[in-house]
């Protein structure tokens, strides 16, 4: 089959690799019909994320069809010819963290859960074509897919829906909603949101319809500011100012957003000083992180306020303002998404029409273009926003 | 540094400070506390010294033998690990007590068969791929709660064992402690036991400990062994080669598992 692997530092290739099989009891394979790449992919091609291994496939945002299911599950639960959209965590359903839905600090789906525990103390859980520290898990930017667990993750999608309507419930939207709701708003709360990519822009829709007052975005790439606006957030083209807290502060009569939430991650650009010397460390890995968009967040935030980071971070972020967060007594939340919490309740939202996720997508694509797709994406070229690529349809063929 | 983790280790209902228990039950943790941390320890240097050390021990002894000769002194290979399982300690102890299901999740182990109530033919994986068997029995038992076994002597790898099951704090599910001490054999084998024992025996009884946990409460060990790749590098291939994962025969036993205990 087909499947897009890491080759190294910006170098994805499809390859053709054996299909996969059921291994575990509790497995399902589900042949792919739409796979995405997503911002947190980006951190695996600029090789900010370690224990990645030549060959590994790529991919945790997938959908598909069941076509095989294992012997551990039953037939109720789910079935060839079943389909379903995939979490990208992996949550074995019945440990301490899983019963208490969170289900992306599952204790049972890493393999490698001593590699992590070397990096963070204790291991999240398994994620799809993450690196070796969340699993090795081989990903869903593929034709087929093993999908380990099978019998909690996969959601089933009701006839009527597209791929296209669905498929972000495999990740992006539950994580724009998640982080939104991990701003604890208030009715008429300010939340002012870093990043506009895919997460941000399902983080301001959900803000506003979890009841925030005003959402204030910041990036730099002018299409995706309009996309926050006509998602109904005000925006701020970071380019265009010298000083995003001060502005903050003075758009909110030096009080501060409510919330302040981190949709950009530990591949921040900026302009500023202390970035230069993170893009510096970062580069000579020195440092795995650059983290000035957390750094302005957590001095931006009002006092006794929350911050939000749905951003990845994989490793030590230098300077980090711990005064600011403590004297103003902030709140912080954050994590890998707890998917299983949100699959059903935001398919439900689609379905009654309040959503249509569709809106994010600026690329369809076969396969076969998925190396040149992460470049457009990572690079914003041609208006990338959201790139869903056709793993069935011929490269040749398509435009 | 044991004695510390044996505080940590001891289920509080049955600790001497803490006596609002039945009497019985709180005579039988202070006759075998010891055993179920560190005991095998004890047991190990008693037979390192002469069989009436092991007949001394094992007749009661033990618990002086254990203060008097320092419990914090490790032994050559020693390995003890604890995991919290969200499950209660009947369900942990009857998948432990079973010690065919050993092999399931403690890699070094191929196969154990069960020979009666107490005794047991155990097959190991040694250096270079050779098999190393020995028989154990069981020392000691309390249903549902602990367990002791060892090997009998005149075996290849002279070894002891317990686990010791107690219910979290909060009634937080089950705390699994294990301890393992290993005795290699002398001259080259022995050797060859040695490094491969000797490179981290409690890394290596950790993981055993959280594929058990695995097994019991996701009713399946994770991995990601047989999954397709795209080619890999000479150097992931060199590091594969290294560290080979054992094969386990997770679908088919672990299936026969998870029926079970749906049966039971
Ligand atoms: N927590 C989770 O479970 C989860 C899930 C998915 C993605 N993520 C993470 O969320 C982050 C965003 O994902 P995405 O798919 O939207 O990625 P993306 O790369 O498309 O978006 C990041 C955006 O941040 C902007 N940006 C860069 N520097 C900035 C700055 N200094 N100020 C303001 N904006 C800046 C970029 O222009 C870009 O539009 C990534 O770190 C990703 O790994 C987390
Ligand atoms: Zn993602
Ligand atoms: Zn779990």
């Amino acid at each position: 089959m087909k499947a897009i692997c890491w080759m190294g530092v910006e170098k994805m290739k499809v390859e053709d690799v054996p299909e996969p099989r059921i291994l575990n009891p509790r497995d399902a394979i589900i042949r792919i019909t739409s796979t995405c790449i997503c911002g947190s992919d980006l951190h695996l091609y600029d090789g900010y994320i370690p224990t990645m291994e030549q060959g590994d496939i790529l991919g945790h945002e997938f959908m598909g069809e069941v076509v095989e299911v294992g012997p551990g599950i039953s037939r109720e639960k789910l079935k060839a010819g079943d389909r379903v959209v995939i979490p990208f965590t992996i949550a074995c359903g019945h440990c301490f963290f899983c019963e208490q839905q969170l289900w992306s600090c599952c204790d049972n789906t890493n393999p490698n859960a001593w590699i992590a525990e070397n990096f963070f103390g204790y291991s999240p859980s398994g994620l799809f074509g993450y690196s070796h520290m969340t699993g090795g898990y081989a990903g869903g930017q593929a034709q087929y897919a093993r999908v380990p667990c099978a019998d909690i993750g996969p959601l089933k999608i009701p006839e009527g829906l597209t791929d296209e309507q669905v498929v972000f419930l495999s990740d992006i939207f539950p994580t724009g909603y998640m982080a939104a709701e991990n701003c604890n708003i208030r009715p008429g709360d300010t939340i002012a949101i870093w990043g506009c990519g895919p997460v941000g822009q399902f983080a301001i829709r959900s803000a506003i319809m979890l009841g925030a007052g005003r959402v204030i975005a910041i990036d730099n790439v002018p299409e995706r500011l309009r996309m926050a606006e006509q998602g109904g957030a005000e925006t701020i083209n970071y380019d265009e100012v010298d000083n995003v807290v001060q502005l903050l502060k003075d758009l909110t009569g030096n009080r501060g957003p409510d919330s302040c939430m981190d949709a950009v991650g530990l591949e921040a650009s900026g302009h500023t000083l202390p970035f230069i010397v993170d893009r510096v460390k970062q580069g000579m890995r020195l440092s795995t992180e650059r983290p000035n968009v957390l750094r302005q967040a957590i001095l931006a935030c009002r006092k006794g306020g929350t911050l939000s980071i749905p951003g990845v971070y994989g490793g030590f972020a230098d300077k980090i303002p711990l005064g600011s967060l403590m004297n103003k007594g902030l709140t912080v939340k954050t994590g890998q998404t707890h998917m299983m919490r949100y699959m059903k309740p935001l398919l439900e939202r689609i379905q009654r029409g309040e959503i249509d996720p569709t809106f994010v997508i600026s690329h369809r694509l076969p396969i076969d273009q998925g190396p040149e797709a992460y470049k457009i994406f990572r690079d914003k070229q041609d208006h990338c926003t959201k790139v869903v690529l056709k793993p069935w349809e011929d490269g040749a063929r398509a435009a | 540094m044991d004695q510390i983790r044996e505080k940590h280790f001891s289920n509080p209902r049955l600790h001497p400070s803490n006596l609002s228990q039945s009497q019985s039950q709180s005579n039988q943790w202070q006759r075998w506390a010891p055993l179920a941390g560190a005991g095998a320890l004890a047991v190990l240097a008693a037979t390192r010294k002469s069989k009436t050390g092991v007949a001394l021990a094992l007749t009661g002894g033990l618990l002086a033998h254990y203060f008097t000769n320092g419990a914090g002194t490790p032994a050559k290979f020693h390995a003890q690990a604890s995991f919290a399982l969200n499950t209660t300690p009947d369900k942990a102890y009857r998948m432990w007590r079973n010690f065919e299901n050993l092999p399931l999740f403690m890699r070094h182990l191929e196969s154990v068969t069960v020979k009666g109530d107490r005794r047991s033919q155990w097959t190991a994986i040694g250096p270079l791929g050779r098999q190393v068997t020995w028989e154990a029995e069981i020392v000691d038992e309390k249903n549902d709660e602990w367990i002791i076994w060892r090997s009998l002597p005149g075996s290849d790898l002279s070894n002891t064992g317990s686990v010791e099951f107690h219910t979290a704090p909060g009634g937080r599910g089950t705390i699994v402690t294990a301890v393992m001490d290993y005795e290699p054999p002398a001259g080259a084998i022995g050797r060859a036991f040695a490094t491969m024992l000797g490179k981290n025996p409690q890394f290596a009884l950790r993981e055993d400990l959280r594929r058990f946990k695995a097994l019991l409460e996701a009713g399946e060990i994770p991995t990601i062994e047989g999954q397709p790749h795209g080619p890999r590098s000479t150097l992931v291939k060199a590091i594969h080669a290294v560290y080979p994962e054992k094969r386990k025969p997770t679908e088919s036993t672990a299936r026969e598992f998870v029926a079970a205990e749906r049966r039971a």
